[in-house]
């Protein structure tokens, strides 16, 4: 049995990791009033990412995994610990631009073409015509979606928008990218497919991605680390260290070390989560 | 389901005439029969209810038999509602928007606005029209603008109701976007709120322009305006002309068609460009 609220830097593993620390977050906690009573959203988080990693959140529903994202986000604010992204509060940090975030629906801005869509941030942030539109090629490309520029939203699959949403928040070139659930939505074939992207994508860019999600697979088979996550209080219960070669394809999901990673994370999950309720 | 109008109507035209012919073939002490009174029904001069060719053959000469400019032309009545009314529309969409944004900017406002806008809707503006006409006379206002204020003043609510909705209409996770790229309030307006209430803008334009038509011939009944629609309203209720009554009604009919198809044709190339399927 794993005991209840470890965290990570009592891990042997976990740490020390090599390169900068991008997000430092300390004794966090979150809990809010709601009619039912007090919840507790975060207890005691702690996490340190360090450049370059790509971390998954792995847990049940209300385990905390998206209210972590968005505490890193600045999406909401913890209420109490330390935190810092990039090396400056997470206020700071959002307000430097320093991460591009991707929630479960691709929410693109319907009345905008896809490249009208992709200029928007850099519009906000004040990129010249000529950098909005190199920047556009250059992202869209990355993403397979070259020759979709005057497409408007509705006239692309669900996997393809999402494409366009991740293309989005990288266009900026953001030292972080923040992923909630992104292929939660879409189908396993798809999800296998823009996995593969994914997994390219980090490896080119080499951005530090924070990565929430339900599917086991997907956690290990792109992640360097899986946190597993309990809900009430939402905490972590386990972390675990996964370095498969970085050139892998979906074939390493049949070998037995990915397995074995798998059989932890679940183990972690089952013993976070009470089936009572 | 014309047809079956039209004919209820002729139904209706020999009902409500028959005593006044019957009574005028009395008079004047002619032997008549049944027919006599049925084609007199048809072709009074001053009839209860007109029957529909009369309207038409009225509506049709006026429009067509004269001159556009002289002042027994409908067109030129239509005309001069007609700038009124565009004019009040103009004033009452823009102050209607105005307050729109005065109302999503702050919340206190909302409370402290919203009764003030409602009561002004429950006077009834053909009581409001005569004060509003002398005052602004007294103010040195003449002519077209006081009509186009009293157009102005009963639509700019739907306007105001409609766009608070729309300003309020974006998706949670595209708002949360514009503050991942800390947007300013300006961009938000404009980049989001804005773009997204243009459907909710188009709905309370083709209610406000029919309301906006409607203030400006109420506006012209009070004064004993010597041209526009309501002019033409009130001198044929004076001498009992109603075929005259009845095509200045046709008039204003087709007047707010035209002017709701006009914004449905603007809604359907703005429509166009932003995408809509």
């Amino acid at each position: 049995m794993p005991k209840p609220s470890l965290s990570i830097s009592d891990e042997p593993i976990a740490d020390p990791r090599p390169g900068r620390l991008v997000v430092d977050a300390q004794n966090i906690s979150l809990t809010f009033d709601t009619a039912d009573g007090r919840v507790e959203a975060l207890s005691n988080v702690n996490l340190q990412v360090a450049e370059g990693e790509f971390v998954s959140f792995i847990g049940p529903s209300g385990c905390g995994k998206t209210t972590m994202l968005r505490v890193i986000a600045d999406l909401q604010q913890p209420s109490s610990g330390t935190l810092t992204v990039n090396d400056m509060s997470a206020e700071a940090a959002r307000l430097a631009r320093s991460y591009g975030y991707v929630f479960q629906a691709p929410a693109l801005f319907p009345w905008r073409t896809i490249e009208k869509n992709l200029k928007l941030p850099l519009q906000i942030m004040g990129y010249s015509e000529i950098e909005q539109q190199q920047r556009v090629e250059r992202y869209l490309s990355m993403v397979n979606l070259t020759g979709f520029e005057r497409k408007f939203p509705w006239q692309l699959s669900g996997g393809m928008q999402q494409r366009v949403s991740i293309a989005r928040a990288l266009s900026f070139d953001p030292a972080l990218l923040l992923m909630d659930e992104p292929f939660g939505a879409l189908d396993e074939i798809v999800r296998d497919h823009l996995n593969e992207q994914l997994l390219q994508l980090w490896k080119s860019t080499g951005k530090t991605v924070l990565f929430v999600t339900h599917s086991i697979p997907e956690a290990v088979f792109l992640s360097t680390r899986i946190v597993v996550m309990s809900p009430r209080p939402g905490r972590i219960i386990d972390v675990i260290d996964c370095d498969f070669p970085t050139d892998r394809s979906l074939e390493i999901r049949e070998t037995p070390e990915f397995l074995k990673v798998a059989q932890r994370v679940r183990n972690g999950l089952r013993a976070g989560h009470s089936y009572d309720e | 389901m014309v047809l079956a109008l039209v004919a209820i109507w002729y139904v209706g035209a020999v009902a409500m005439n028959w005593s006044l012919v019957r009574d005028g073939f009395e008079r004047e002490e002619t032997p008549y029969t049944v027919s006599d009174v049925l084609a007199g029904t048809m072709d009074a001069e001053r009839p209860l209810l007109p029957a529909p060719h009369q309207i038409a053959a009225a509506f049709l000469d006026s429009v067509f038999g004269y001159p556009p400019l002289a002042p027994r032309s409908l067109v030129y009545h239509s005309l001069v509602t007609l700038s009124a009314t565009l004019l009040g529309f103009l004033l009452g969409a823009l102050f209607g928007i105005v307050l729109a944004l005065l109302i999503l900017h702050s919340r206190v406002l909302e409370r402290s606005l919203l009764p003030w806008i409602i009561c002004s809707q429950m006077v009834p503006v053909l009581a409001l029209a005569p004060i509003f006409i002398v005052v602004l006379g007294a103010l040195g206002l003449h002519g077209l603008l006081p009509k186009s204020i009293i157009s102005a003043y009963l639509c700019f609510f739907p306007i105001t109701i409609g766009m608070v909705k729309g300003f309020a209409s974006p998706d949670p996770l595209q708002l949360e976007l514009m503050r991942t790229w800390s947007a300013t309030p300006r961009q938000v307006l404009w980049k989001l709120r804005w773009p997204a209430s243009v459907p909710y803008l188009f709905a309370s334009l083709k209610v406000a322009v029919t309301i906006s038509l409607i203030g400006a011939i109420v506006a012209e009944l009070p004064t004993g305006a010597e041209a526009g629609i309501g002019a033409r309203l009130l001198s044929g209720s004076y001498y009992g002309q109603t075929v005259q009554l009845w095509s200045a009604l046709v008039a204003a009919a087709v007047l707010s068609s035209a002017l709701i198809a006009l914004i449905g044709l603007i809604e359907r190339a703005v429509g166009r460009r932003m995408g809509v399927h």
